[in-house]
């Protein structure tokens, strides 16, 4: 689960990491509020997206006066906003972040993250900030420092220390610097976070350290111990469909496709839809239906996948292994009379009981094209896709 | 032979009087598997599927010997289940479950790492479909019967593509020595490599097939093992041609976020490492055919 900006630095704050004073922001005339209650000369105006690149993309204004705020408020909220993280579709700003002018003396990059090869927490940082990291790590890969870290013993101060020189940070704010990413390394241990990033991390003319944006991500599957965490999601930055799907137990992606898909397994599904594009085909969307495919189940996931209007066909691709495939039949039966779908289905149950399935599924009196291996299937279906585009033009 | 599990391998289960737990027991018996009992913390004494129910994993391997174990405890308590049956002196547990977070399987796997490498407990999972030795025993929630016994390994992170696999084998005459489901999680007990390593040593297995996905370095690694040190052919399918950057399909590790993990680079190293690929997935049993025809 991702958060906002300004959520992740209300965190950090708390553990101890130096931040602009800044304040939330839902109109024009709260955004001007802000800036008054802040003071001084200039305020950065931030749109609030569940995204990097928001400079970018236009999601964050200079403003030198009250009116400048204003305007870039009313310009910002409502507007979709489209990163390379975000997709085509992008996302739209329903809050502001207005945060003091900040003068910067120089940018670093640091943050930490779940290390899958040596199963440790590592701490990434680079003194050349403000561009990012996957760029840095392909121009200038010795400008990136990496420290392990310890999961028994944790961050050790000559850890932090060794950070704090690697950014070219001087002795003046060594200890500083130490306090911070401690901190930092703190909040992530106690909340779960799988992610965290602070891009840039400032020097100010002042010579603080400053977090000028955060970045934070969460491990979904601790999210259970982490109620104040949990509260923080902002649905209106996650994909309605799959949203309507968690809620129902489904795993769901969307994708640019038109040939629906419903797979039990996750491995399956991928496959599944690597044989749709090989066959001439792209899929509209990953669909893990889970173990237990009951048919109040199957009929939630049909739904789900032909909310999709782009969807010209339908797979579904089932390997029954602790469920039955005449289970499964049943269900698909069930949605189909129930849901009066008009666009082409393809069907293949493989595993347990499959003879019973194919029977339910053949007698049904529906026209459900058949398949028995996975390359007959993914073959029907761009054939069946292929033949309703040509009806269509 | 096999690997990991055999015919005589002393099996309980942890989480064993819980519904899913007493299912998965009894179609593990069925199959021929010899479990010996298992646990529920408060219910020692008792009695279930006509075996002893013990309060901790020493009791179990004290009262019953119990070799192996697996895990159907709710992600919360998982890892303190694993961590417990490796101070037991488990020697090979597979974890089922699915949604233990990641800061906790860290730590599991710190302190396996604490143990002398003889003494150390071998763990697959968790969020896998278990381990299979055809006609052997199972440790685990697949079905049983679509495998066929046989020398080809498998080790792969899906439960539901695995199945795929041995189907499309068992239909072209070709059985399985051992198939091993290492999981999708992110930090997983066993990577692909440590199975290999295993296969490598198991004088049953002439091919290995290895069933990989998008996100992390374990198939890369383990193709770097295979030619380094693997004297055995090694095949490979990697899911997720069409799964676009930064987005989770399904499993919790199968995520394209850094260079090298999208399914057509892992593709293109493994085959400089020359490791047979599957050029499609309806293509696993047809390319291990290949193999097998070869040797």
């Amino acid at each position: 689960m991702d958060i906002h900006e300004y959520q992740a630095k209300d965190i950090l704050s708390s553990y101890g990491v130096k931040i602009a004073e800044g304040g939330l922001a839902y109109s024009p005339e709260d955004a001007v509020q802000r800036a008054r209650e802040i003071g001084g000369h200039i305020w950065a105006v931030k749109a609030q997206i569940h995204s990097g690149a928001r400079g970018k993309a236009g999601g964050i204004k200079i403003c030198k006066t009250h009116d400048e705020v204003a305007a870039a408020a009313d310009l910002l909220l409502g507007k979709r906003l489209v990163t390379h993280q975000t997709g085509a579709a992008g996302k739209v700003c329903g809050r502001l972040y207005v945060e003091a002018g900040t003068e910067i003396e120089k940018e670093l990059y640091f943050c930490f993250l779940v290390d899958r090869s040596s199963e440790r927490i590592v701490m990434v940082g680079s003194a050349q900030g403000g561009m990012e990291i996957e760029e840095l790590a392909i121009t200038n890969p010795n400008a990136i420092t990496k420290i392990y870290i310890e999961p028994a013993v944790g961050l050790q101060d000559y850890q932090a220390r060794e950070m704090a020189f690697a950014l070219g940070l001087n002795a003046e704010i060594l200890s500083h610097a130490v306090k911070t990413i401690k901190g930092c390394y703190r909040a992530l241990r106690a909340l779960d976070v799988s992610m965290l990033e602070i891009n840039p991390l400032v020097v100010t003319k002042s010579g603080e350290l400053v977090a000028l944006d955060a970045k934070m991500g969460f491990d979904d599957n601790a999210l259970f111990r982490q109620q104040k965490i949990s509260e923080l999601r902002d649905k209106t930055q996650e994909d309605p469909r799959e949203m309507a799907a968690a809620d129902r137990g489904l795993s769901y992606v969307g994708l640019d496709g038109d040939i629906g898909c419903m797979i039990n397994g996750a491995g399956l599904a991928m496959a599944t839809m690597d044989m749709i594009k090989l066959a001439g085909g792209e899929p509209a969307n990953f669909l893990d239906v889970g173990g237990g495919a009951s048919a109040e189940r199957t009929e939630k996931a049909f739904r789900l996948v032909l909310a999709d209007k782009n969807v010209k066909a339908m797979l579904v691709n089932i390997f029954a292994g602790i469920n039955r495939c005449d289970w499964i039949a049943e269900g698909v039966v069930h949605a189909v009379r129930k849901i009066d779908m008009n666009i082409p289905l393809i069907v293949r149950l493989s595993g347990t009981n499959v003879e019973e399935g194919r029977k339910i599924i053949a007698e049904s009196g529906l026209p459900i094209i058949t398949a028995e291996t996975l390359a007959e299937a993914a073959e029907k279906a761009v054939k069946a896709r292929n033949e309703a585009v040509a009806k269509e033009s | 032979m096999a690997i990991l599990i055999n015919e005589t391998t002393r099996i309980v289960v942890q989480g064993f009087t819980g519904k899913i737990g007493t299912f998965h027991a009894q179609d593990m018996i069925n199959y021929g598997t010899k479990v010996v009992g298992g646990i529920t913390p408060g219910k020692g004494g008792q009695s279930h599927l006509g075996l002893p129910v013990f309060n901790t994993v020493k009791e179990a391997v004290q009262q019953a010997g119990a070799e192996a174990s697996i895990i159907f405890v709710p992600p919360a308590f998982a890892a303190d289940s694993i961590m417990e049956a490796a101070d037991a002196g488990i020697k090979y547990c597979v974890a089922i479950t699915d949604g233990i977070p990641t800061q906790d399987m860290m730590t599991v796997k710190n302190f396996l790492r604490r143990f002398p490498k003889d003494k150390r407990m071998i763990l697959t999972g968790p969020n896998c479909a278990g381990t299979i030795s055809p006609g052997r025993a199972m440790l685990g929630i697949m079905p049983g019967h679509i495998y066929q016994q046989g020398n080809v390994g498998i080790v792969g992170r899906s439960g539901t593509l695995g199945y795929e696999a041995a189907d499309q084998m068992k239909r072209l005459g070709i059985g399985v020595s051992t198939s091993v489901g290492i999981g999708g999680d992110p930090i997983n007990g066993s990577s692909h490599r440590d199975i290999l390593e295993k296969f490598e040593q198991d004088p049953e297995t002439k091919v290995v097939m290895m069933i990989g996905e998008i996100g992390g370095p374990q198939e890369v690694e383990a193709g770097l093992f295979a030619k380094e040190h693997m004297t055995k052919p090694l095949v490979a399918y990697i899911a997720g041609l069409t799964a676009p950057e930064g987005r989770r399909m399904g499993h919790a590790g199968a995520i394209i976020s850094s260079a090298g993990e999208s399914a057509a680079e892992k593709v293109a190293i493994l085959k400089e490492l020359g490791v047979t690929i599957c050029p499609t997935p309806a293509a696993m049993g047809t390319t291990v055919a290949e193999v097998l025809a070869k040797l």
